[in-house]
């Protein structure tokens, strides 16, 4: 439980955090949640990482099915050399969901080990 | 608290974060571009997009609506005529904003500030050659306008209402690509843009190397090689025209056949303009058309990129209604029409820049010598910022003929640095463009046409004209020097003022046509009047589109804006027509391998016309370049220094009177080559080249020429390659590589106008945006667009799709 609650502050308190901040801002937003939520270092890694990951893939794609992937088409040969529009969403995520799980890991260590 | 591994990891964050917010370790800063909030997942655009907006601004004096149809045209109805400019100027900026900013950063000399060093050449060379300075001194002529300084001004608060609105996330893809934030726009950018078209229409010039070749050649020699006069010319003016005697008489000084200009400099390679920024207008008289009515055709010959240089507008105020192609980085309507006329443009291609070599007193450069005494310099201090490196300094000295560009310190790889050269060149001159385009955007018949041309200084242009009382004209309009024959063809001693400009000649002696008898103007980049204009004119000017042109609209009548539009996208190839016999005469086919004889036959079958498919041009085109280079190669590479090369079309005149033409013979070989001879093998060496050529599936023509619009950044997935069109050089339909009709226009000045139009690109210069390069297909198919006046009582139209009010807050 204390997992799901960790994982959807994250993901809204990033989302919110992003309209007015730069984007590593997710890193403190994990990092302060999972210093607060009392779980293991794994699991808030994990967190950290999960909820990052799907935010960023879930904006990045649905703007890309509202774009008809136009953009995708012309910036995924540019950066993964491949022309596919999925693969840069999940790109978006991995590179959000790093910085993110490890935010959130390092906010873990903050407190005390936990049980 | 863990106090090691939290520091680890946050070490280990930090870290990630640095990495993928920056460039020092991978080549673009992932996380920061990738961010879905704020990185360029904005820039993809909704397909179904809302543009309507609801705006309100302090600068704006009263209300204004402006209506985006189907293909995104705005249509501004303002209440005040600068309220459409400041708007005209929000569009440009909410639409193409990068670009503008890339283009004036470009002409101004600051394009390191970008890119890095790799600009700082670019950089030297623009500010050396006085862009700034050009703007400089224009902007305050147009300042003094009443009109123009409040046209510009209002235009400058809508480009920065749209600047100072812009959120992160709503920055053009390019800046976060390249990560920098635009600036704020000013008058001086306009002024800079403007500078910019004239550096693009009206800097080309061959003075070091046509003063190479004057040091190569004996004067017989240069004028066989560069003759002031072609015989094939169909100037823009008809030949038999009478002329009033020169108003400025010009005198060459005494020493000029033998002046000390013509030893030779070490030129290194040839940086410039692009000569073949040329372009096709026309205007046939209702005598001619079906409807009656005069019909008004322009396609000017830019570079072609993404996001395009023209963007489409309609500006209706209470003033004026004016509709066409407009520049973003400038206010009104270009080249376009409103209720009353349509005008047009293709470039004069006059030589307006010339040096002067200059002599420093010493390596300081304070005074140069000048009519028999050290004259003091005055200096402009110029300082390049460079991303990511320390800004350096470069003084440009100035003396009575203009900036000196090329010196110790800079050779622009022109002239070997030993040497001081001045460039003297009208664009530095105070001047008022934008009037031009003010005053024809209100002009209602001939008299305000004429009224507007006469500031058209610099880029020389030819004006056409056409209006609904039935009147077309076209003027050779610009400020150029009176010149002796040959004055600035070279090089010129700056010791004195005896090789200085005399003066101009008076815009009274503009060579123009008033609804000629033969119902039809016509303009397509060549001389503009026979031998009989009391000026000299220069020698460079393309002959083939202007005499097929003539041709067709010679014998064309009962015109429709359909017969206008197949004429824009013909690809009949004049300069083959005239060149074809000799090698259909001179190559003996018994000579010939099967292989040589296959391409012969595809040669011999063609129909002189350069489309698509075509593997005759191919072949042709390619023929011509080798024969060329076989006639002159072994003359040229005697010379210590690059020299100009001869037009094409001055060997093909120069075969076609004489065969014998001496440059014909191959001087490295005791024999004495005869037109056969080369002719052959030149065909030997096209054959041999095009089997490589065919082999990789490349001898269609259109394949062969590779026609591409690419991205101003060259991004290959931003562009669109191997575009499926005819054309190329000599040919109406005049698109080659990365060139080509950046605009069609056709305008029927019927009761209700019938205008028709296209660019190769789209409204938006966003990539992510479907409208970002929409109209490439229908140009590339020959198509068209209708050009919809709208009215404003057609806000429920159909095509009307989206509506932005703006009023005064």
């Amino acid at each position: 439980m204390k997992f799901v609650i960790t994982l959807l502050l994250i993901t809204l308190l990033s989302f919110a955090a992003c309209i007015y901040l730069p984007w590593w801002s997710i890193a403190i937003v994990s990092f302060i949640v999972s210093a607060i939520i009392n779980i293991s270092s794994v699991l808030s890694f994990l967190a950290g990482f999960v909820a990052i990951f799907s935010l960023w893939l879930c904006i990045s794609y649905s703007i890309s099915i509202g774009n008809g992937h136009i953009l995708a088409h012309r910036i995924a040969p540019l950066i993964i050399k491949a022309d596919s529009p999925l693969a840069l969403a999940l790109l978006t995520g991995v590179i959000g969901a790093s910085v993110a799980g490890l935010g959130a890991l390092a906010g873990s260590f903050v407190r005390s080990r936990s049980a | 608290m863990r106090i090691l591994p939290l520091l680890l990891v946050v070490i280990l964050t930090s870290g990630l974060i640095i990495i993928l917010d920056t460039k020092i370790l991978l080549p673009a800063p992932l996380g920061r571009l990738l961010a879905p909030q704020s990185g360029i997942w904005q820039n993809a655009e909704k397909l179904n997009e809302n543009y309507n907006a609801d705006l309100s601004f302090p600068a704006l004096k009263g209300n204004a609506t402006v209506f985006l149809d189907d293909r995104l045209i705005p249509h501004i109805f303002a209440e005040q005529e600068n309220d459409a400019y400041f708007i005209q100027g929000y569009l440009h900026a909410k639409f193409r904003l990068w670009q503008m900013e890339l283009q004036v950063m470009s002409a101004a000399g600051r394009a390191s500030e970008i890119v890095g060093k790799i600009a700082v050449n670019h950089d030297r060379e623009f500010r050396r050659l006085g862009m700034v300075f050009a703007a400089e001194n224009s902007l305050q002529e147009m300042e003094k306008s009443e009109v123009i300084k409040s046209s510009c001004d209002a235009y400058t608060a809508g480009v920065n209402s749209y600047i100072i609105s812009l959120t992160e996330s709503q920055l053009p893809i390019e800046y976060k690509l390249l990560g920098y934030k635009p600036e704020l726009w000013s008058n001086l950018k306009t002024a800079l843009f403007l500078k910019y078209m004239s550096y693009d229409l009206a800097s080309a010039e061959d003075d070091f190397e046509m003063t190479n070749a004057k040091s190569f050649f004996n004067a017989s020699d240069m004028a066989l090689l560069f003759p002031a006069n072609q015989d094939s010319a169909d100037p823009i003016i008809p030949k038999g025209t009478v002329y009033p005697p020169a108003g400025v008489k010009v005198t060459a000084p005494s020493t000029f056949d033998s002046s000390q200009s013509s030893k030779a400099v070490a030129v290194e390679e040839n940086n410039k303009a692009d000569r073949a920024n040329g372009s096709n207008n026309w205007a046939v008289s209702g005598s001619k058309t079906k409807s009656g009515a005069p019909i008004l055709c322009n396609d000017p010959h830019l570079g072609l990129n993404l996001p395009s240089l023209w963007y489409e507008i309609q500006i209706s105020t209470p003033n004026f209604n004016a509709y066409g192609a407009s520049f973003p980085g400038a206010p009104s309507v270009i080249i376009g029409f409103n209720d009353s006329c349509a005008f047009g443009f293709t470039n004069g291609g006059r030589d307006v820049r010339d040096y002067y070599e200059i002599e420093f007193k010493d390596d300081t450069r304070q005074e140069y010598w000048f009519n028999n005494r050290w004259i003091k310099t005055s200096f402009r201090y110029e300082q390049i910022k460079i991303a990511g490196e320390a800004t350096i300094s470069d003084t440009v000295a100035y003396t009575i003929f203009g900036p000196v560009m090329y010196d110790k310190s800079f050779s622009g790889k022109r002239t070997g640095g030993v040497k001081n050269y001045a460039v003297k060149w009208t664009a530095h001159a105070p001047s008022n463009e934008l009037l031009v385009f003010n005053m024809l955007d209100h002009a209602r018949n001939y008299n305000d046409y004429l009224a507007a041309a006469l500031h058209l200084e610099t880029p020389g242009q030819n004006c056409v004209f056409a209006d609904k009382a039935g009147d077309i004209a076209i003027r050779a309009q610009g400020n150029f020097p009176a010149k002796w024959e040959h004055q600035g063809d070279y090089i010129m001693p700056g010791r004195d003022s005896s090789y200085m400009w005399q003066g101009m000649i008076p815009q009274s002696e503009i060579p123009y046509q008033y609804n000629p008898e033969r119902g039809f103007v016509s303009s397509a980049n060549q001389r503009p009047t026979d031998s009989a204009y009391p000026y000299y004119l220069g020698n460079v000017y393309p002959a083939s589109r202007g005499k097929i042109i003539n041709r067709k609209l010679d014998s064309m009548t009962m015109i429709t804006p359909q017969d206008m539009m197949k004429m824009q996208n013909d690809n009949y190839n004049i300069f083959a027509e005239m060149a074809m016999p000799i090698f259909l005469k001179h190559i003996s086919e018994d000579s010939l391998s099967r292989n040589e004889e296959k391409y012969f036959s595809l040669l011999k079958s063609w129909n002189l016309r350069n489309d698509y498919h075509s593997k005759g041009a191919t072949i042709f085109v390619n023929l011509f370049d080798d024969f060329k280079s076989l006639v002159f190669d072994d003359e040229y590479a005697k010379a210590p220094h690059p020299i100009q090369t001869p037009a094409e079309s001055t060997l093909l005149e120069a075969v076609l009177r004489d065969s014998s033409f001496k440059f014909l013979d191959n001087i490295n070989t005791a024999r004495k080559e005869n037109l056969e001879d080369i002719t052959l093998a030149a065909f030997r060496k096209t054959a041999a080249h095009l089997r490589s050529v065919e082999s990789e599936g490349r001898l269609e023509w259109g394949k062969n020429k590779d026609t591409h619009i690419s991205h101003l950044l060259k991004i290959p997935e931003f562009s669109r390659l191997h575009l499926p069109i005819g054309g190329g050089r000599n040919v109406i339909n005049a698109t080659r590589g990365d060139h080509g009709p950046s605009w069609r226009m056709i305008v029927s000045l019927t009761a209700q106008t019938e205008a028709y139009g296209v660019y190769p690109g789209g409204q938006s210069g966003n990539p992510g945006s479907r409208f970002y390069d929409n109209f490439i297909d229908f140009w590339v198919e020959g198509k068209y667009y209708p050009l919809w006046m709208m009215t404003k009582d057609e806000s429920g139209d159909k095509r009307v799709k989206w509506k932005m009010r703006f009023s005064k807050s």
